[in-house]
């Protein structure tokens, strides 16, 4: 047992390590090490522009998508040195934000089901950052329940004709390409009626709107299609097989071992050591110390459980799956912890004021955001149901409408 | 990276859990559970023979001299099994302290008896209510002989000897405290069976008067050693604890997936399907933090405190949480007798309390943490 490299995983980790020195935008390191929660900003450029400055530079160095086949615009590394890599670029890993979703989803989908004449073309250009890609599957009627999607997708020709509406889109406003689910026959039950597609953004018809979060920000986008017209050169899998191509997409989703997702703890165990209350400093009363010592094994186990996961890989093993706690266990704690940093400052804490003397407004900030991490990329809900059905070999929940066509599944609970 | 325990101790865990499941069956843990002897000396013999019990012990002092990541997946095993022996107090504390502190002539004298299995040891630290602490040792040692009361002392009724933490000053400062070592069968001291909640580990009151005792250790240095000796059987009995949860969590899914009710099964209803996805979450973060635990354990890294605490609360909490919901799982029957929920129920509970609470060892944590911050 012991946290060293291997030889190999050492040489990989230095040569990373002095290409990155060598390379990396320093002027905004930071900047960009304070932001912890949700998007990221930069105070005087665009994250989107120096995002894609930095993975070009990548792509030309051989960095970008490492893990990606070598003609397809990646390096061919190996599942660790993929892990290495983030744990080097470190705070500079916030710039590829805005290729997450393309790196980590879109593109495994056009690899797995993609013509090679696709893959060649729109890969390569993925990985550089010169494209970005988005994800349509979210609609207003299917979140958590994708296959109860409603945007219809009709055969002309060599085309389909696109009708309906997305939501939560990340980044749609500033894609070139997106990847698409829809209904391609509501005779059928619903899983088997889909099928997936991608499309050009700018095609006509497509038209992003942002939506405004209950935390008050802009970050995602409600997307609409009036008669957009995709040719079928452009549909990923069979016509009808959309389903089991989506799963593709997310299991993708799911892989984000060694990436840290933000707790909350640093955060509040830093406040509670510096907040001087009536009674003395915060970390010195029994209440809060409590709390603390709870958090803090959380974090400490998360951290741990993903250093499992590492060395799993390490091995050249698949990593368990006890992975799948991660986002289930840090959603509840960003909440929990910034409403008991809130509870600290008295009336205070309802201020947002980012100059206020305490905490800079982060924990508010925190508050009003948290909810997001406990609904987005799977509802603590679903991840439980994940865990019990694939984890603990529970039986699925029973379905009411897996045999129904899709067009005779009720649509609404009262009336 | 290789944070993960390797083959050959996986193959141990293995060997251990196919001894423990063939001799260690929840039949055996009920013969103690119902008082039909004090522990299971059967299988305490058992546990000798397959060297065990002296796994971390060096060859030179009878043991196997493996190492502490061995014992640690032992632990494991004996807390999946609910073991009813006393493999906590004698291999956790007493050998630990021996292994810290004693003398040449001391280990040889006990060591190769643990590793054998002819004596069990045990730790008499507490004297009533409250968490460890100096000012709560009044026993008082002088001129070689101890008197004075601790209660409660786990095994301590079927103890050979025990390692007792006793007043040797009154300056008020942690240099008060000196360890003893005690051989129980040489007189001087009374050991009373106390009632507690998981009889399948046993806790007693010892009065010493005018007992014979021999220093272990550095005089003053006592209540120094019994921290590291509290940190090393923490990270151990998390191990037990780790290895609880995951049976008790077992326990549950088997339940959901046969019992039939509103004609499914009841694994099948999310109220219940969550219920188990929380166990395993707990169980999860309480394992990850135990192998950090082992980690610091077996390279005797200045991390251990810290990482003891820590592996300490999160098995606490994991075996708590998946023992009382295993329960919930079973409806009713997990309130009977005859069902096994309640040997798991009080195992988590009283380990929960034995080397001082959730609530010390939270507090233990954060000041921990604070001094490696200012550090």
């Amino acid at each position: 047992m012991n946290f060293d490299d291997t030889p190999q995983e050492a040489e990989f980790r230095s040569l990373a390590r002095k290409w990155i020195d060598a390379n990396a935008p320093k002027q905004y390191e930071a900047e960009l090490s304070k932001s912890s929660l949700g998007r990221i900003r930069l105070e005087k450029e665009d994250i989107v522009d120096v995002g894609k400055a930095w993975q070009k530079k990548k792509a030309e160095g051989g960095w970008a998508c490492l893990h990606w086949p070598k003609e397809y615009g990646g390096r061919g590394a190996s599942p660790i040195e993929k892990v290495i890599w983030q744990q080097e670029e470190g705070v500079y890993g916030k710039l590829t934000q805005p290729f997450q979703i393309g790196e980590g989803m879109c593109g495994p989908t056009v690899m797995a089901f993609g013509s090679e004449e696709h893959k060649r073309h729109y890969l390569p250009k993925l990985a550089s950052g010169e494209h970005i890609w988005c994800q349509l599957f979210s609609e207003p009627a299917g979140g958590s329940d994708v296959a109860g999607l409603r945007t219809r997708a009709e055969k002309q020709g060599d085309n389909w004709i696109v009708n309906g509406q997305k939501i939560w889109t990340s980044g749609a406003h500033y894609s070139d390409y997106g990847l698409l689910i829809t209904r391609t026959d509501p005779n059928v039950p619903k899983h088997k009626g889909l099928t997936m597609f991608f499309l050009d953004m700018k095609s006509k018809g497509v038209e992003v709107r942002p939506i405004k979060q209950a935390n008050g920000m802009q970050e995602f986008n409600e997307v609409y299609f009036t008669d957009v017209v995709i040719p079928d050169s452009q549909r990923l899998g069979a016509v009808g097989d959309g389903w089991n191509v989506s799963l593709t997409t997310l299991m993708n989703e799911r892989m984000s071992i060694g990436s840290r997702l933000a707790t909350g703890f640093p955060e509040m165990f830093e406040f509670c050591s510096n907040l001087m209350t009536d009674d003395g400093l915060a970390i010195d009363d029994p209440a809060t110390r409590s709390k603390l010592a709870n958090w803090a094994v959380k974090a400490s186990g998360l951290k741990y459980t993903s250093y499992r996961a590492i060395s799993s890989l390490s091995k050249g093993e698949r990593p368990g799956p006890e992975n799948s706690i991660g986002k289930l266990v840090s959603g509840s704690m960003l909440q929990d912890i910034a409403t008991y940093a809130m509870d600290l400052q008295g009336a205070a804490g309802a201020l947002t004021g980012a100059d206020e003397e305490m905490a800079r407004g982060q924990f508010q900030q925190m508050l009003l955001s948290s909810p997001s991490m406990r609904i987005a990329g799977g509802t603590d809900e679903i991840l439980r149901n994940i865990i019990a059905e694939r984890v603990l070999g529970l039986p699925g929940d029973i379905r009411v409408d897996k045999d129904v066509p899709f067009n005779k599944i009720p649509t609404k609970g009262r009336g | 990276m290789n944070f993960d325990f390797s083959d050959e101790q996986k193959q141990m865990r293995d060997a251990a859990r196919k001894f423990l499941t063939e001799k260690c069956p929840p039949k055996a843990v009920r013969e103690v559970l119902d008082g039909k002897a004090p522990y299971d000396k059967e299988l305490w013999k058992g546990l000798a023979e397959m060297g065990f019990l002296g796994v971390a012990i060096p060859e030179q002092f009878g043991g196997a001299g493996a190492g502490h990541l061995e014992l640690c997946v032992i632990a494991e095993e004996m807390g999946r099994a609910n073991a009813p022996v006393p493999f906590s107090s004698t291999v956790y504390l007493a050998a630990e302290a021996l292994l810290l502190a004693g003398s040449d002539a001391q280990k040889q004298k006990w060591l190769p008896k643990i590793a054998s299995g002819e004596a069990i040891g045990t730790l008499a630290l507490f004297e009533g209510k409250g968490n460890p602490s100096p000012k709560a040792i009044k026993l008082q040692a002088s001129g070689g002989t101890l008197n004075g009361v601790k209660r409660p002392v786990p095994d301590g009724a079927i103890a050979d000897f025990a390692v007792v933490a006793a007043r040797t000053g009154s300056t008020g400062r942690d240099s008060d405290i000196s360890l003893f070592l005690v051989d129980l069968k040489a007189g001087g001291v009374e050991a009373k069976p106390l009632t507690n909640i998981d009889p399948t580990r046993g806790q007693a009151e010892f009065t010493f008067t005018k007992a014979k005792a021999e220093p272990l250790g550095a005089a003053d240095d006592g209540w120094s050693i019994l921290t590291q000796v509290l940190d090393r059987a923490a990270v151990l009995l998390a191990f037990e604890q780790v290895g609880g949860s995951d049976r008790a969590l077992e326990m549950g899914r088997d339940y959901a997936l046969d019992r039939i009710a509103f004609g499914r099964p009841i694994g099948s209803f999310q109220a219940v399907k969550h219920m188990l996805a929380d166990m395993y979450v707990s169980a999860t973060l309480a394992r990850s933090n135990c192998y950090y635990g082992a980690w610091a354990l077996s390279t005797n890294a200045s991390e251990l405190p810290e990482a003891a605490a820590a592996a300490r609360i999160s098995a606490t909490q994991a075996f708590q949480h998946c023992s009382k919901n295993n329960i919930q799982v079973h409806g009713g029957m997990g309130f009977t007798w005859e069902f096994d929920c309640h040997m798991y129920y009080r195992r988590a509970n009283a380990s929960a309390l034995t080397l001082g609470s959730l609530s010390y060892w939270e507090d233990q944590l954060i000041d921990r943490m604070r001094k490696k911050n200012a550090a």
